[in-house]
C-alpha cells in the first residue's frame, strides 16, 4: 500500500486507483495517510495536492471526436448533444476518481450524508474545516482580493455560521470556494468571468453564457417595449440552447489536468471541482465529437 | 440606544458582521457626551461618518480602546490619534493606502505620542513599507494582532525587532517559518501565539508554516502557554521538542489542515505528539487535536490530561475505546466536541454519568444512532439530548448530537430540524 508523504513533498504518485481497495489515491496526493489501521468501509484519502496539471493522468477524458451538424441558431453544445458512449462512462468513472479521492476522510465505517455530500465537492470543501471563524473568513476574502494573483479564483464566500473556533460541524456552515472562472469565446477577443457557484446547474450556466456572449434572436420582430418584454420572456422560458442540440458552438472547459473537455458529462458538483476555465469553441474546431 | 444612554462607557460591536447602511449611528452621540472609554466597530462592514467619529474621539478624553473598521484610512487614523494620545488599545483601519512622505511622517509622529499603547490590532492589508511607522509604539506593545496583514517573513522580523515586550502575537502563516524564527529571537516574553492560515482551502499552494517554525518559537519563548497553530505538516518529534521547551501549556490547539494526516517524515500517526503534550503539560486545560490519530492518543489523554476541560477532536480515533478512555479518564472535562470519528453508541453511553458534570457534548458525523441517543435520553432525564438530522441520511443515524444538562427541560425554541429526545 502506498504510504503517503507529508504535505510538503511531491511524491510524484500516480493518479491510479490504488491496489488497496480501501484507498483511492488522488493524482497529486502526496499525503495520503496509511489507513490500514482504521476500520474503513470506504477509506478515502484526503488529497493534499490539488489537481494542477502534472502527475499521471487518468486514462484520458472524454475526447471530442466528431463535430455535430450545426443548427440555425448560435448556441453552445454541451455533452448532452453527444451520445453517451461507453467511453464517456468509463472516462467519467476514471475521471471521477480524483474528485472522490480528494474527498473527506471519515474515519468511521458509516458516513453521514453530509460528509458524503461534501466529499463530492473535494477535500477543501469539508464543511466547517479548517475550523476558522466567519469574520476571519470574510476578511480573508478581501485579503485575497488585495493580494490577488492573476488567476486567483479561490475566494471564499460569505458563511452564514461559523464553527466557533472549535470543531463543531454545524450544518449551516457552508464554506465553499466561490469559483470565478474565465470564459472565452472563439472570435471574441475580450473574455468574461462567471461565478460558477452562483449557478446550480448546467442549464443555468448555459443561460448565463448565452446572455453574455450570444445574441438572442427574438422569435418575432416587434418594436418598442413589447419587444423588450417579449425578449425577456423568450430568455426566461426558452430551453437553454446550450443544452438543446444544435449550434455553431460547443461549450468546453479546461480541467485541473489541463485537458479540454466537453461540458456536461459529469454531475454538476463534480464539474465544479475540476473546471479551471471555459471556452466557447467553434464547432468546426471541436473535431472528433460524435453527433447526437 | 445611543441617544438614551448618556453615561455609556463601552460600545462594543463584536463579530456580528453587521451591515448597517451608513455611519449615522456615530452622529447620535450628542456633543455633550464624553464618557466613552471603549469604542469597537471593527466588524462593521460599512463606511462611517468620519467627521462625527473625529469629534467623538476628540472629546472623549477617557477613551482607552478604539477599534476602527476597514473603512477608516491611514490619513484618517492619523487625525484621530493626534487627539487621542492616551489610547491603550488601537485597532487601526485599513493600512494599505498610498501615503505621501509628509503623511507618513505625520502618522509616525502621531503614533509615537501614544505612550500608553499596549495593544495593536487591525492593520488590514498592511503594506510592509508603512510598518516602520509603528516602531515607536512597538516598544511597549504586549499584544500585537497581525492576523489581517499578510506579511512576509522579513517584514515581520523587522517589526518584531522593535517589540521586546510582546506577550501575545497573532499572525498569518504568510510569515512562514523564517518569520517564526524571528519571533523566537525577539520575543522572549511571549506567552501566546496564534498562526492563522492565509489560504486554508488552497490545496495546491505549499506555503505557510511547518513544524520548524513552531519549534523555533519554542526555543526562544519558554513562557509560551497558549498556542493556536494551523499548518500543513507536523511530526511527532517536533511536538515532543516543543513541549519539552514549553512545559507550561494551558491551551494547545494544533490544526494540521489535512484531516487524518500522519507524521510526514515517519508516516506514523500523531499519537506520540499528543501523548507528549499531555504527559508534559500538566496544566493543560484546552486541547485540540488533528492529524492521523488512533485510540492510543485518547488513551494518553485519558491517562494524563487530568486538568483538561475542553477537548476538540476531528477525523481521529479507531474505535469506541478512544472516546471511552477520555470519558473515563478526564475528570475535569467540561466541553467535548467531536466530528467525523468512529465513535458509536458504546462510546456515547460510556459517558452516561459524566455528562451532567459537563457543559456539553457535541458529536457529529460519528457512528451514533438514534437508538443510542434515545437510550441516553431515557437514562439521564436531566440531560437535553438534541439530534439534528441531515437530509438524505439513514433514518437510524444520529448525524449531529448535542447533549447538555438542563434543569429547564427541553428547549422550546428549537428549529424543526432539531429533535429533542
Amino acid at each position: 500500500m502506498q504510504g503517503g508523504g507529508g504535505g510538503g513533498s511531491e511524491s510524484g504518485s500516480m493518479s491510479t486507483v490504488s491496489r488497496d481497495e480501501n484507498m483511492v489515491v488522488s493524482s497529486e496526493d502526496s499525503s495520503c495517510p496509511d489507513e490500514s489501521g482504521l476500520e474503513l468501509g470506504l477509506g478515502l484519502s484526503l488529497g493534499g495536492g490539488g489537481g494542477g496539471g502534472g502527475g499521471g493522468r487518468q486514462g484520458g477524458g472524454f475526447k471530442m471526436h466528431h463535430v455535430s451538424k450545426g443548427g440555425p441558431y448560435a448556441r453552445i453544445l454541451t455533452a448532452k448533444d453527444f451520445p453517451s458512449s461507453s467511453l464517456s462512462s468509463s472516462s467519467s468513472s476514471s475521471s471521477s476518481s480524483p474528485s472522490l479521492s480528494k474527498a473527506n476522510v471519515t474515519a468511521g465505517t458509516k458516513r453521514t450524508a453530509e460528509s458524503v455530500a461534501v466529499a463530492a465537492n473535494g477535500s477543501s470543501q469539508v464543511v466547517g474545516w479548517p475550523p476558522i471563524r466567519a469574520y476571519r473568513m470574510n476578511s480573508m476574502v478581501n485579503q485575497a482580493k488585495v493580494l490577488t494573483m492573476e488567476n486567483h479564483k479561490k475566494e471564499t464566500s460569505m458563511v452564514e455560521n461559523s464553527s466557533i473556533g472549535g470543531y463543531r460541524n454545524d450544518g449551516n456552515t457552508k464554506l465553499k470556494k466561490s469559483t470565478f472562472v474565465k470564459v472565452n469565446m472563439d472570435g471574441t477577443p475580450i473574455g468574461r468571468k462567471v461565478d460558477l457557484n452562483a449557478h446550480e446547474s448546467y442549464e443555468k450556466l448555459a443561460k448565463t453564457l448565452e446572455d453574455m456572449f450570444l445574441e438572442t434572436a427574438p422569435s418575432v420582430n416587434p418594436s418598442g417595449s413589447t419587444a423588450l418584454q417579449l425578449d425577456m420572456l423568450n430568455r426566461m422560458t426558452r430551453h437553454s440552447k446550450l443544452l438543446d442540440g444544435s449550434s455553431d458552438f460547443v461549450l468546453t472547459y479546461e480541467d485541473k489536468e489541463g485537458d479540454w473537455m466537453l461540458v456536461g458529462d459529469v454531475p454538476w458538483e463534480m464539474f465544479l471541482t475540476s473546471v479551471k476555465r471555459l471556452r466557447i469553441m467553434r464547432k468546426s474546431e471541436a473535431t472528433g465529437l460524435a453527433p447526437r | 440606544m445611543i441617544e438614551e444612554e448618556m453615561n455609556l462607557t463601552e460600545l462594543d460591536i463584536q463579530e456580528n458582521g453587521i451591515d448597517d447602511k451608513g455611519g449615522s449611528w456615530l452622529s447620535c452621540f450628542p456633543e455633550s457626551f464624553t464618557s466613552l472609554e471603549v469604542l469597537n466597530f471593527a466588524n462593521l462592514s460599512s463606511d462611517i461618518n468620519f467627521d462625527a467619529l473625529e469629534r467623538l474621539v476628540g472629546r472623549c478624553k477617557s477613551m482607552r480602546v478604539l477599534k476602527l473598521n476597514r473603512s477608516v484610512s491611514l490619513e484618517q487614523l492619523q487625525r484621530l490619534l493626534v487627539n487621542a494620545p492616551q489610547l491603550a488599545e488601537l485597532g487601526t483601519g485599513s493600512f494599505s493606502e498610498e501615503l505621501t512622505f509628509r503623511q507618513y511622517v505625520e502618522l509616525e509622529s502621531a503614533l509615537s505620542n501614544c505612550q500608553n499603547m499596549h495593544t495593536l490590532y487591525g492593520l488590514w492589508d498592511a503594506k510592509g513599507i508603512y510598518l516602520p511607522a509603528l516602531y515607536p509604539v512597538c516598544t511597549h506593545l504586549t499584544f500585537l494582532n497581525l492576523s489581517y496583514a499578510a506579511l512576509r517573513s522579513d517584514e515581520l522580523a523587522k517589526l518584531l525587532a522593535h517589540c521586546p515586550r510582546l506577550k501575545r502575537l497573532w499572525v498569518l502563516d504568510t510569515v512562514e517559518d523564517k518569520g517564526l524564527e524571528a519571533v523566537g529571537l525577539n520575543c522572549p516574553l511571549l506567552e501566546e501565539l496564534r498562526v492563522f492560515p492565509a489560504d486554508p482551502f488552497d490545496e495546491e499552494i505549499i506555503h505557510g508554516v511547518t513544524e520548524a517554525g513552531f519549534v523555533a518559537v519554542s526555543f526562544g519563548c519558554p513562557r509560551l502557554h497558549y498556542v493556536l497553530y494551523f499548518c500543513r505538516q507536523m511530526t511527532n518529534a517536533a511536538v515532543a521538542t516543543i513541549v519539552q521547551n514549553c512545559p507550561d501549556f494551558t491551551h494547545f490547539r494544533l490544526c494540521i489542515m489535512n484531516p487524518g494526516q500522519p507524521d510526514y517524515i515517519t508516516n506514523e500517526p500523531m499519537d506520540e505528539a499528543f501523548g507528549a503534550v499531555v504527559k508534559t503539560c500538566t496544566k493543560l486545560q484546552r486541547l485540540s487535536v488533528s492529524g492521523r490519530l488512533t485510540d492510543l492518543t485518547f488513551e494518553y489523554i485519558g491517562r494524563y490530561a487530568k486538568n483538561l476541560e475542553t477537548l476538540s477532536v476531528a477525523f481521529a480515533g479507531s474505535s469506541d475505546w478512544g472516546m471511552q478512555c477520555v470519558m473515563g479518564g478526564c475528570s475535569k472535562l467540561r466541553k467535548l466536541e467531536i466530528r467525523d470519528c468512529p465513535f458509536g453508541n458504546a462510546a456515547l453511553l460510556s459517558g452516561l454519568e459524566k455528562y451532567e458534570s459537563m457543559r456539553s457534548l457535541w458529536m457529529s458525523a460519528c457512528n451514533v444512532t438514534m437508538n443510542g441517543c434515545r437510550l441516553l435520553a431515557r437514562e439521564m432525564p436531566r440531560l437535553n439530548v438534541e439530534v439534528m438530522k441531515e437530509d438524505g441520511s439513514d433514518d437510524s443515524q444520529a448525524d449531529k448530537v448535542y447533549v447538555y444538562r438542563s434543569i429547564a427541560g427541553p428547549r422550546r425554541d428549537a428549529p424543526p430540524s432539531v429533535l429533542t429526545l
